[in-house]
């Protein structure tokens, strides 16, 4: 099978392709609605609104989970706040500019029409959660609160304290445990699907492994939603869930569907720095503390070490209002990671050498102690009880972790990838974030593709296929079930003799894309991260010693199906960031770099999307190119100065 | 940074059951170099790493998010559901909480409505079902009116969203002598009651999540309030009272629209 990219965007003026083609194109008459079956696999955001809204508009829906419930997807873990054009502020917010603060933060590196749909529907989603019950943070009025995120000059982050991505999830899930009452959504939690199944060319199904009893089993739809989040676990250290994985798009993209910008990662500025190698994942303070907290470092080496309370003014760096003064501490994600590894590589890292502060010195000293927990007081307490120092009294020590992926699978305007049937949604596709995610964007994008785009685009595909009947005895589906037992057996045939633990090679894997593929990239560090990978990869094969053989309830063999599917990811994401050799947002080649060390895009060569086409685990991948065209926006060099 | 002076060791006394069926045992596990920085999980993948580098079986147990938000983890250590920090769920209890010789006991959620499916892994299905059965606005998706259409005065918003605050982990019910869900329960219901949007459904939904509770298997509340001192997110115990008093209120008023209905034919 060929890749053939299509993106199908809307011809017409760019504020009218989304309505007009919600006119277009073709709505399943309701009576005919109960007659498709729709798999969607995960419960994030995307997931669970996804699956409610199929579900209420009377699709009959079959819902899939790897945690033990649909309401601890890790779109809960989500701190800061949700955008939306809705200018409460009336300080000049609109749908144009938002648009526009996404297109730019992502360093000219996503889909004109996808996220000017996306800025469409953001006022929406709002009044969508607030129906829900959601509750949002309130002004003394009773009117919506609103905040300033990182590459904005406007405030248009909502949110409901730290605890924004709980909130909107919780609403979502209970919208879809509705539908689950009503018998329109068949759950499955504590289930993974380790396969897609293809029927002449069409997605039709999966293959799914029960968690607590091991059973394999095999799931007929007329269509795939895949919503199962991004692989920034691949760092093995990063803010993401133990259990987030690549498994299911990953598997999508072995069996045709196409994997665009794997190597567009963000890597978050204020997370709690690694204390040592224990440990097994980050914890991520939210943006939103760049509001109030100010981010510096000493000015001299010798201070470093010094309890910084003692350290006077003039010694101080604060060194993103220094270089960025228009936006200052509140710079996009990927620029205000890069300065704090330029700070510390240069010696003036303090705790263990890779960290900065953010202090809120200044901001209790103007608002007091109390409006500060109010609106940061859950991240304090979780700051402290990990740190064991009180943030309200000394400075946060802070250092960039992994926390996104922007990258993902390539689907066109209808969120369809290039297999028919396979719907990609939320933090699994590539579409709307180009090379680094705003802030806050996406809890918003999440909800829109689950909300408020695929509830249309669904229909239309459903509407405008002939369908042959396949059941769960189609040959397709005999041949992928005989996969799926082959890997497990393969992951379990050493074990007795096998020396070395799943957790040793993910930590390995882990160490070797941060070092290579992480925050900033050369052609020398990524050709040895490629034969390291796959030296690892073949070491795992034929080492791996996962310690139960249990078919039941075996965590630790689970966890190795996933590293074995990130052992092949990493290899493409190392690619990708070789043959891209410009820098952009999140991506940063050393080669290309300003004078003062900005990313230094290369528009005339690199103004594409990658999708790399899957040819065999040790072949070469094939890359194939959507160009990116604006005509809307006037690309510029990106500044936040 | 840690050093190897600061490691401890620690005995665990850990609850053993090969499934659902099997009537489980304890079994001691040599903690060995643990240090203060680790979190409770943390130290249990060190101990699971040398397990299987021994050829033995791992003790299973659930996480995900490791930032005490999604509500997967939940042991009960030395008798208190998440152990001995307030306010803390087990992935965020840190090993600076013990010391070096220190035996420590690790449990599951003991609960009827909470199966054992493998050591201290139990499936708690039981509370989505209970959400499923009225815990939710029946808002469909769509357009609906402006956010700011309908005021919400902060204080009110403030006391939905510390109910809302609940992660569903199930320490109030491991917590509980009856293994009572009243505070989970509770808290949904207090959540939606405080919102306007929660006002047209208030009386369905309270009787109707009450009587899946006990459906489910769970206890009845005694006021005793060990479900709020395990609870890692505070939720009040006001929450368990207005739980009571809207499904009396619900139950009369359902009585008498009834007996209206009655009196009418």
């Amino acid at each position: 099978m060929s890749i053939i990219l299509d993106s199908k965007i809307p011809s017409g003026p760019l504020a009218q392709k989304w309505s007009s083609h919600k006119s277009n194109i073709k709505v399943v008459n309701p009576a005919n609605k109960r007659k498709y079956d729709v798999i969607v696999v995960g419960t994030g955001l995307a997931g669970a609104s996804a699956s409610a809204s199929l579900a209420e508009l009377g699709y009959n829906v079959k819902t899939f989970c790897v945690q033990d419930s649909p309401r601890r997807a890790h779109s809960i873990a989500a701190q800061g706040g949700i955008n939306a054009a809705k200018n409460y502020m009336n300080d000049g917010d609109s749908v144009y500019r938002l648009f526009y603060d996404t297109i730019k933060g992502g360093d000219y590196r996503s889909r004109e029409a996808n996220v000017h749909r996306l800025a469409e529907c953001s006022a929406g989603i709002i009044d969508q959660c607030v129906a829900q019950g959601v509750p949002f943070a309130r002004e003394y009025s009773g009117e919506l609160a609103n905040r300033s995120f990182g590459g904005t000059q406007v405030s248009r982050t909502f949110y409901a304290r730290g605890q924004t991505g709980q909130q909107l999830l919780i609403g979502a899930y209970q919208a879809m445990m509705r539908q689950v009452e009503l018998g329109r959504v068949k759950l499955h939690a504590r289930t993974e699907m380790l396969d897609l199944v293809l029927v002449n060319g069409k997605a039709r199904g999966i293959i799914t492994r029960d968690l607590t009893t091991g059973e394999i089993t095999r799931h007929a739809a007329h269509t795939v939603i895949l919503a199962t989040g991004g692989y920034g676990r691949i760092f093995y250290l990063s803010t993401n869930a133990w259990n987030s994985n690549c498994t299911a798009i990953w598997q999508a993209h072995k069996r045709g569907a196409a994997f665009s910008n794997p190597c567009f990662t963000q890597i978050h500025p204020t997370c709690i720095p690694v204390s040592g190698d224990h440990q097994s994942k980050l914890t991520l303070m939210s943006e939103s503390l760049r509001n109030d907290g100010r981010v510096w470092t000493p000015k001299r080496k010798e201070d470093i070490k010094k309890d910084p309370s003692t350290i006077k003014e003039e010694d101080r760096d604060y060194y993103l209002e220094r270089k960025y003064p228009s936006f200052g501490n509140l710079v996009p994600r990927d620029i205000a990671s890069r300065a704090a590894k330029e700070a510390c590589d240069a010696g003036l890292g303090v705790g263990t050498g890779r960290a900065v502060y953010l202090d809120f010195r200044d901001a209790i000293k103007r608002d007091g102690e109390k409006t500060v927990a109010d609106k940061y007081g859950n991240l304090f307490d979780m700051y402290s009880k990990i740190v064991d120092e009180n943030p309200y009294q000394s400075p946060m020590k802070i250092y960039p972790a992994v926390h996104y992926t922007m990258g993902g699978l390539w689907v066109d305007y209808n969120l369809m990838s290039n297999i028919p049937g396979l719907h990609v949604l939320g933090e699994a596709n590539f579409s709307d974030h180009g090379a680094n995610r705003l802030g806050a964007s996406a809890l918003m994008q999440g909800l829109c593709d689950g909300y408020f785009v695929i509830p249309y685009t669904i229909g239309d595909y459903l509407a405008s296929q002939s369908f042959e009947k396949v059941d769960t005895n189609h040959p397709e589906f005999k041949a992928s079930e005989e996969f799926v037992n082959a890997k497990i057996g393969a992951l379990l045939k050493n074990n007795s003799k096998a020396t070395k633990t799943t957790t040793e090679y993910f930590r390995e894997l882990g160490l070797t894309i941060w070092d290579h593929v992480g925050m900033s990239r050369n052609e020398t560090g990524l050709k040895q991260a490629i034969t390291k990978i796959q030296n690892l990869r073949n070491e795992f094969w034929e080492n791996l010693k996962i310690g139960s053989t249990s078919s039941e309830v075996n965590k630790n063999l689970e966890l190795a199906s996933k590293v074995a599917d990130f052992l092949e990811l990493g290899e493409l994401m190392a690619r990708d960031a070789l043959m891209r050799k410009e820098s952009c947002g999140g991506h940063f080649r050393e080669e290309s770099q300003s004078p003062d060390g900005e990313a230094l895009r290369d528009d005339a060569n690199y103004s594409f999307v990658s999708a790399w086409e899957f040819k065999g685990v040790d072949k070469e991948p094939v890359l194939h190119k959507e160009p990116l065209i604006y005509e809307n926006i006037k690309i510029a060099t990106r500044s936040y100065k | 940074m840690s050093t190897h002076e600061q490691s401890m060791t620690l005995n665990l006394k850990v609850w053993k059951q090969k499934g659902p069926k099997d009537s489980g045992h304890f079994e001691m596990v040599t903690a060995k170099n643990i240090i203060k920085e680790m979190s409770f999980l943390e130290m249990l993948d060190v101990v699971n790493e040398d397990l299987i580098k021994l050829g033995k079986e791992p003790i299973e147990f659930d996480s995900d998010c490791r930032e005490g938000i999604c509500g997967t983890c939940g042991i009960v250590i030395n008798g208190q559901a998440h152990g001995p920090w307030k306010a803390t769920t087990t992935c965020q209890l840190h090993m600076r909480a013990f010391n070096d010789g220190d035996t420590v006991i690790l449990e599951p959620w003991r609960a009827k409505a909470f199966p054992v499916l493998k050591d201290l892994v139990v499936d708690r299905s039981s509370f989505d079902r209970i959400i499923a059965s009225g815990g939710y606005t029946s808002a469909k998706t769509g357009p609906h009116p402006d956010g700011n259409a309908m005021l919400i005065p902060k204080p009110i918003a403030d006391r939905a969203f510390d109910a809302a605050a609940c992660i569903g982990c199930g320490a109030c019910v491991a917590a509980c002598p009856n293994a009572s869900a009243s505070l989970f329960t509770g808290a949904k219901i207090t959540h939606l009651m405080m919102t306007p949007q929660g006002q047209a459904e208030r009386e369905r939904r309270v009787v109707s999540m009450v009587d899946r509770m006990d459906q489910e298997g769970f206890g009845s509340c005694t006021n005793i309030g060990e479900c709020r001192a395990a609870c890692p997110k505070d939720i009040s115990l006001d929450s368990i009272a207005i739980m009571k008093r809207e499904y009396m209120n619900a139950f009369l008023k359902s009585d008498i629209e009834q007996r209206e209905v009655r009196e009418d034919a």
